[in-house]
């Protein structure tokens, strides 16, 4: 078993504003839009660096998915900045119709998804925003798992021609991947083998995941942890070459049990290869205000929950 | 036939183009496009500058048109064949299945003119804005225009255009709001009145005029009015006065024609009213 160090944790919001000033550098026609978030965001450096090519549009989401769908006739490729809630559920119809349907290449960049946004309470905690991206034709989801992932993937949505759900968030994480890993859209990263139980994570569970495989191992249980940065298009033969190995999984993810990863899982596994799957997940409830460990403990997304549903497929096996 | 008489000889298939697109699948908005056919046709032959056989989504160097209220599909479908977009032959196809005349606009089936896909309203406004601005920063100096209803205008993110694009300039942008008076349930005045309008994007920053939408001369001049109070740190809004169903004597100045198609009957009748000046597709 690998052992996944870390030198610091860092918010992968930040990655975000570090990746968006190198595509800015790095391509002229990447432009970005704000609605009044572009400190948290961490856009200000774009904005700083390419004052002519950053557009605050003010609280007015749906204008902005409007605005950068517009953006793209003439070559421009804009990169929207909001939370996670008001870059989704608030704009939905706005994203399917003048984007997704139109097959425009915006990157919608939604920071402060799920529980870990905190203090702010439930009415900005989104837990569906994976499920809503994931049903839309054309659309590319990423959830990268913190700091260096998030800036790589900022990098590589920025070379995809059509629309990508780019999904990150706001506490700091323990930032493991390397700096110079290259992010593979649609390629899951198996980060440690096993071959008792497959657990696949995504976004901030895939620090948990590998907390997790850590315990299970000190207990004789060989767990393979597998991070699932794009839920769309889904990695289906990592995933059934791992099942096929192990013949059990687990799902850990910080959004609903509905739509999200498990959910996407389940129909591979329902598609011809079936094995047993425990999800973590948020279970059709609303969030509500605290500290984001607090939050993740209370609503069973960490580590010890991760173990404690290997254990539970482990025994469905 | 001088020029002005050509493009209402124009304006008068486009309404027989219509109502045959429509009667055609038996479904379908005809109400709306025998009301702007003027505009249609006006914009389509004579304002834009564009390259209707080279047409590209992202139309550098070209003027740029945005149907927001997409439901006036049919009219805007038979501008872009008549002026050469794709044969005339493909209207027959309008609303039929595996056709690229979806029953509002849509780029899905790749059809030549469309730029983004519209229908559900409100949101043609911004992407005119975004269009505009991309125009900006590319130095390319022609025109975007944006068609959207009067109904339309109940939607909040018209309002968020509106003060982004005077509050950010954008100068290269004229709206037209399609003033007919009808929505779907009744009259706009009872359904959700407006107030004054014209006012209302004055205030927001705007420069407004008006003109009847069903006269070509006035349409091409306030046409070339608008373009020409382009470039003044302002966008521009035109209130066009136009009735839903114009050209077809039952079918004027009513909502009821706003989303179905005449029986066997009343296709004769309005089919009767509008001489076939190009040849039917």
């Amino acid at each position: 078993m690998k052992e996944y160090t870390y030198t610091e944790k860092k918010d992968t919001r930040s990655g975000f504003g570090a990746g968006l000033l190198e595509v800015g550098k790095n391509n002229p026609e990447v432009v970005a839009l704000c609605a009044d978030l572009t400190g948290s965001l961490m856009m200000n450096a774009f904005k700083d660096a390419f004052p002519e090519r950053f557009f605050q549009v003010g609280i007015a989401e749906a204008n902005m998915m409007g605005i950068a769908a517009g953006l793209t006739i003439g070559g421009k490729i804009p990169f929207t900045g909001t939370f996670a809630n008001f870059s989704t559920g608030r704009v939905y119809d706005q994203i399917r119709q003048s984007i997704a349907y139109s097959g425009k290449n915006v990157k919608i960049c939604a920071s402060h998804a799920g529980l870990t946004l905190g203090e702010d309470g439930a009415t900005h905690q989104i837990l569906e925003d994976i499920g809503m991206m994931k049903m839309l034709p054309h659309m590319t989801v990423v959830v990268p798992c913190d700091y260096n992932q998030t800036r790589a993937a900022t990098l590589a949505v920025a070379d995809v021609v059509g629309p990508v759900y780019l999904r990150f968030g706001r506490p700091k994480v323990p930032n493991f991947t390397p700096a110079d890993q290259v992010f593979e859209i649609g390629k899951a990263i198996v980060l440690n083998e096993g071959t008792d139980v497959s657990i696949f994570a995504t976004g901030h569970l895939v620090w948990e995941a590998l907390e997790a495989g850590k315990a299970l191992y000190a207990e004789g249980v060989s767990a393979e942890i597998i991070n699932i940065h794009t839920i769309k298009p889904f990695d289906v033969e990592a995933v059934l070459q791992s099942v096929r190995k192990t013949g059990c999984a687990v799902s850990a993810e910080e959004h609903q049990l509905h739509g999200g990863l498990g959910e996407s899982l389940a129909r591979v596994f329902a598609g011809g290869y079936p094995v047993p799957l425990e999800m973590v997940a948020v279970m059709d409830r609303f969030g509500e205000s605290g500290k984001p460990a607090d939050l993740m403990k209370k609503y069973g997304l960490d580590a010890a929950h991760i173990v404690k549903a290997a254990k539970r497929v482990l025994a469905r096996k | 036939m001088n020029e002005i008489e050509k493009l209402k000889a124009v304006a008068t298939q486009v309404r027989r183009d219509v109502l045959r697109m429509v009667y055609g699948t038996r479904s379908g908005h005809p109400g709306g496009p025998l009301g702007c056919a003027e505009l249609f046709t006006a914009l389509y032959f004579s304002v834009l500058k564009h390259e209707p056989g080279k047409f590209s989504i992202d139309g550098r160097g070209e003027d740029l048109f945005f149907l927001s209220n997409g439901h006036l599909a049919a009219g805007w479908y038979s501008v872009l064949a008549r002026s050469g977009y794709f044969d005339k032959s493909e209207l027959a196809t309008h609303r039929h299945i595996d056709s690229r005349l979806q029953g509002h606009p849509a780029t899905e089936e790749g059809l030549p003119g469309i730029r983004v896909a519209s229908g559900s309203l409100g949101q043609g406004l911004s992407v005119a804005c975004g269009a505009a601005l991309t125009k900006k920063l590319n130095g390319d100096p022609r025109l975007v225009y944006c068609l959207m209803g009067d109904g339309e205008q109940q939607e909040g993110q018209i309002w968020e255009a509106a003060m982004f694009a005077a509050a950010k300039k954008i100068d290269n942008l004229i709206g037209i709001v399609d003033y007919n008076g009808q929505q779907i349930d009744g009259p706009v005045d009872e359904v959700l009145p407006l107030g004054d309008l014209g006012k209302k994007y004055e205030s927001f920053g705007w420069q407004v005029i008006e003109l009847n939408g069903n006269v070509m001369e006035e349409v091409l001049a306030r046409l070339e009015k608008a373009a020409s109070l382009c470039g003044r740190k302002q966008p521009v809004m035109i209130l066009m006065r136009t009735e839903m169903g114009h050209g077809v004597d039952f079918m004027t100045g009513t909502h009821e024609w706003h989303g179905k198609s005449p029986d066997d009957e009343q296709f004769k009748r309005a089919l009767d009213q509008l001489e076939e000046t190009l040849g039917d597709y």
